[in-house]
């Protein structure tokens, strides 16, 4: 806590010098307390739009999530469906999503859909990849005892895979949550006229740089926000089952 | 605690598995502990697991006749998400079966552990921890019981309790126990079997029930015998 605070001071400071070497005008490069001064008084409009990202994120991630688990899932039970898809599951990882953007709002219009779709597809992949590595690599005697009990596939999965596969588990949906408000932002910079990412790409237009600079720091805000409460709880959860 | 069903009288493995232990019968007395001593990497656990019906990683031609068989490996395994009472209960709970409480209370208090039920592995010692997996080898009932270094992680005296402990508890059953301990073998061995990649060799075993005394002349007599076997 005391190491971040003085992480934040010390980014602030270094922020302040380079306005003040680089000699840079606010509208190319404003300074902490110009941007300090515009997130105040714009606080409504931001916070609105950050309202928007938020529950954009929140919606994605937790479709995202259960995207990812129900594929591990399926990959797991279904030797056949794993082995074809766990090829196209690293292919998926080597796109360039943020590229698929434009596309997504040319289906799905300018509403939420675009935003939660971009998230949904940021957020899937490395929650599918964590749980389903993890369910694939059981602990070894574990597996044994459970085969000699005469456990079937079913409750193996259930009873034995799947709890061991937590912590793996865990480490996707912190991942997840890092790129979450990321893939928001990107679809709403792409269409649509309301969000942080909207409010971004038209205080650049206005060259209205410090508005900018703002909403990025609330954008940076949300997510720590959000991570430190994803962690938090995925802490507790692990802790609660021995790990 | 009931009264185990016998095991059959054939349970065994005869065969070979190239490279690493040329023809070999191992067969287990009936109701009896069978100490399987030997060097490592000569293929102890080999035959434990084609026991178990366990996969091996080894290309073993030759037949197995085993009973359905409860395990102890020397990693006790146990669930780290699961108490200490639901750990002892696991076999119920992976096939579905209701566990009989009572019954999994007597075997905790069995292994002096009443008063840990609803602890994690986590939070309990390795000595601890081997208890738990000992509970939980009983709890499976079954005639065939396969422990595979089970008191190695043990220092000297919960070894010798633990040790004791199992084999009054398993009376009756037919029991394949690994083990690198001469010492552990003389008391708890109703047989003794010397491991090479040649064979196995039968060594006489003191008279009396198991688990001997530790320090009774025969038992340190056949301490002094098997460590001489193993270190020729
Ligand atoms: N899964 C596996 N794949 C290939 N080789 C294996 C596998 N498991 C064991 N082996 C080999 O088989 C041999 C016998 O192993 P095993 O575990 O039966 O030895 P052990 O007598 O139990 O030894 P220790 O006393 O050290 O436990 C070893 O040389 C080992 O390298
Ligand atoms: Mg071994």
């Amino acid at each position: 806590m005391i190491r971040g605070v003085i992480g934040v001071l010390a980014a602030v400071a270094l922020w302040q010098a380079a306005v003040w070497l680089t000699g840079l005008p606010p509208y190319l490069l404003p300074g902490p307390a110009k941007v300090a001064q515009t997130l105040a008084a714009s606080r409504a409009e931001i916070a609105q739009a950050a309202l928007f990202t938020a529950a954009e994120t929140l919606v994605g991630l937790v479709l995202g999530a259960g995207l990812g688990i129900a594929l591990a899932l399926a990959m797991a039970a279904w030797r056949p469906v794993g082995r074809a898809l766990s090829p196209a599951l690293i292919v998926s990882q080597t796109i360039p999503v943020f590229a698929l953007a434009p596309i997504l709002t040319l289906w799905l219009g300018f509403g939420l859909a675009p935003k939660i779709a971009m998230v949904v597809l940021i957020v899937f992949v490395p929650v599918a990849q964590a749980l389903y590595d993890g369910l694939m690599a059981p602990p070894a005697a574990q597996m044994d005892v459970a085969r000699v009990m005469g456990a079937g596939r079913w409750a193996m999965l259930r009873h034995l895979r799947l709890p061991a596969a937590l912590p793996r588990l865990a480490s996707g949906l912190r991942l997840g949550a890092i790129y979450a408000p990321v893939g928001a932002v990107i679809g709403e910079w792409v269409g649509g006229a309301r969000g942080l990412g909207a409010l971004m790409i038209q205080a650049n237009g206005r060259m209205k740089t410090d508005l900018m600079f703002a909403a990025l720091i609330v954008v940076v805000a949300l997510s720590l926000a959000l991570y430190a409460v994803i962690d938090a709880g995925l802490r507790r959860m692990l802790a609660r089952r021995g790990f | 605690m009931t009264r185990p069903t016998p095991a059959p009288a054939s349970v065994g493995v005869s065969g070979e598995a190239p490279g690493l232990f040329g023809p070999l019968a191992l067969r287990l007395a009936q109701g009896r502990v069978t100490c399987l001593l030997g060097a490592s990497g000569v293929g102890k656990s080999t035959l434990l697991r084609l026991l178990a019906g366990l996969p091996t990683g080894v290309d073993f031609r030759g037949t197995v006749d085993s009973a359905p068989a409860a395990l102890m490996g020397q990693d006790p395994g146990l669930f780290s998400w699961l108490t200490v009472a639901q750990n002892v209960a696991l076999g119920a709970r992976l096939r579905g079966e209701r566990a009989d409480p009572a019954r999994i209370a007597a075997l905790i208090d069995a292994v002096e552990l009443t008063g840990l039920e609803t602890r994690l592995p986590a939070n309990l010692s390795g000595g601890q921890r081997q208890r738990v997996a000992l509970a939980r080898t009983l709890a499976e009932d079954r005639p065939l019981v396969l422990l595979d270094e089970p008191f190695s992680a043990l220092d000297a005296r919960l070894r010798l309790m633990t040790g004791d402990m199992a084999v009054r508890l398993l009376k009756g059953r037919t029991v394949l126990m690994v083990t690198h301990d001469p010492a552990e073998a003389a008391r708890l061995g109703d047989r003794f079997l010397v491991m090479t990649p040649a064979g196995l060799a039968e060594i006489d075993a003191p008279p009396g029930e198991v688990p001997r005394r530790h320090d009774a002349p025969e038992v340190l007599a056949a301490q002094a015998g098997l460590t001489e076997r193993l270190i020729a």
